[in-house]
């Protein structure tokens, strides 16, 4: 059994919501610059020589990669041998965040009510996903998420009749109602089968994924391969002004499902997908 | 509703100052890039509501509209030393609602990223106006183009409120020029027939 203080989660997630906001992960980084030699529309060359510069600028003078610094999602990963000791886990998660957005000039994005609409001031509360693993520690994934993407997002309650073709065309059809609006070059992830809500956690679940890991099962595996190829010739390119590349890279999640459903949730997110995972 | 015209030339880059006057906008172009230099305004979500509220209950306006531009931004908050934080464009789509309003008074530019509803480009039509993408995203690139920044209206709303922004060659590309020409359709249609 392990004892782990709550401040020490406070700490890290603090850290965690700055260091993401200022530096995309290496493979974010190199899949944009993989696009700029590879891109052959004009225009979208342009869009992304800026991204690519805009990327240095905010490493090198301390500035957000993006001004939408996000409402932080929080994947927290205890294991099932971890005591905890301190104030309440979910405060000391959002002192994390309180603290992060403050002392990292992060933007405070997030209302208290969704209709009444005053800003809470301070960018909490964060959104917290909690799981129980096995073992004596704990994993935290912190992904800011924005909302020019996040809004571009859908649910389908597809029939299973509809099949690996009606999943393909729900990707297709989300992307394209999406256009210039997620700021392309986006990253997709898709949740399949579960429930109404586990859907769109696979979703987001997926987005958190390093761009170069494949699923491990093999015809989903192919299913990321096959759509990330259709959207690139959808053509709606970065900034959707037109090019091949619309899309970086598309990540699928599965989960068991009822005879009756095949939910498909699609999470969009723009190429500041931004990620930071520690064990603690 | 509205009729789409074919480019009339090629596009080219413009260096122009505001205030935007119809002189300027009416020689605008779908596809141009424009460099802007001179005082815009930012306003967005919640701005827009309450400034929407306020001309439609005949009260005074914090900001006057004619020949101006508002910038949909909602900044990080500055360092010491810094003018602004990270300053990119979000979705203009939101603000379409309270759009065609301002638009009537004399609101002359716009710029955002995102498509625009057939009611805005019926009324950028109408009033003679633009509307331009900033490129998405490039929030700290954006940010070195603004020389000085302050609150105007709406101070207790934080990152939403109104600022007036004095900005120098602020890159922009036009999206909607005065013709209804509208560059998210003819750049993915030219790319998917040409490949350019």
């Amino acid at each position: 059994m392990k004892i782990i203080h709550t401040d020490e989660i406070t700490r890290n997630i603090k850290e965690m919501c700055i260091e993401a906001n200022f530096q995309l992960s290496p493979d974010m980084e190199k899949a944009i610059k993989e696009a700029l030699e590879d891109e052959k529309s004009k225009l979208g060359k342009q869009i992304l020589k800026q991204l690519e510069e805009n990327m240095e600028i905010a490493k090198e003078e301390n500035i957000p990669i993006c001004q939408d610094t996000g409402m932080a999602i929080v994947f927290f990963k205890m294991g099932q041998e971890v005591r905890l000791e301190g104030g309440f886990l979910e405060e000391a998660i959002n002192e994390g965040i309180r603290q992060g957005y403050q002392e990292g000039f992060l933007r405070k994005s997030v209302v208290g009510d969704p209709l009444l609409r005053e800003n809470t001031k301070d960018n909490t509360p964060g959104i917290i996903h909690y799981e129980i693993i096995p073992g004596e520690n704990i994993e935290i994934t912190v992904a800011p998420k924005g909302f020019g993407s996040e809004n571009m997002s859908r649910i389908y309650m597809l029939k299973p009749a509809d099949g690996i073709e009606g999943v393909k065309k729900a990707v297709l059809e989300t992307v394209k109602m999406a256009g210039p609006n997620a700021c392309p070059p986006i990253v997709v992830g898709v949740g399949i089968g579960g429930s109404f809500e586990k859907a769109a956690f696979l979703a987001k679940k997926a987005l958190t994924r390093n761009l170069n890991e494949h699923s491990s099962i093999e015809h989903i595996k192919d299913l990321e391969q096959e759509l990330l190829k259709e959207i690139n010739t959808l053509g709606i390119g970065p900034g959707g002004l037109g090019g091949k590349n619309t899309a970086l890279g598309v990540k699928v999640e599965t989960y068991p499902t009822h005879i009756a459903g095949l939910p498909v949730a699609i999470n969009i997110c723009c190429h500041v997908n931004r990620h930071i995972s520690r064990s603690i | 509703m509205w009729i789409k015209v074919h480019k009339r030339r090629q596009n080219v880059d413009r260096y122009i100052k505001t205030p935007l006057t119809e002189e300027i906008t009416r020689e605008l172009q779908a596809g141009d890039y424009v460099y802007i230099t001179g005082v815009i305004y930012t306003a967005r979500d919640a701005a827009h509501k309450r400034l929407y509220e306020s001309i439609k209950e005949g009260e005074k306006s914090p900001l006057s509209l004619e020949n101006n531009v508002i910038y949909y931004l909602g900044p990080t908050p500055e360092r010491k030393g810094q003018v602004i934080g990270s300053a990119g464009p979000t979705t203009s789509s939101r603000m379409d609602k309270y759009t065609p309003l301002l638009l009537e008074q004399g609101l002359k530019g716009m710029i955002g990223k995102g498509k625009r509803s057939p009611e805005v480009i019926n009324a950028i039509m109408i009033n003679n106006s633009v509307y331009f993408a900033a490129v998405g995203g490039a929030g700290a690139l954006l940010s070195k183009k603004i020389k000085s920044s302050k609150v105007v209206a709406y101070d207790d709303l934080g990152t939403e409120a109104i600022r007036e922004l004095y900005v120098e060659d602020f890159p922009v590309i036009v999206i909607i020029d005065s013709l209804g020409n509208n560059l998210y359709e003819t750049a993915v249609e030219d790319y998917l027939n040409k490949g350019v």
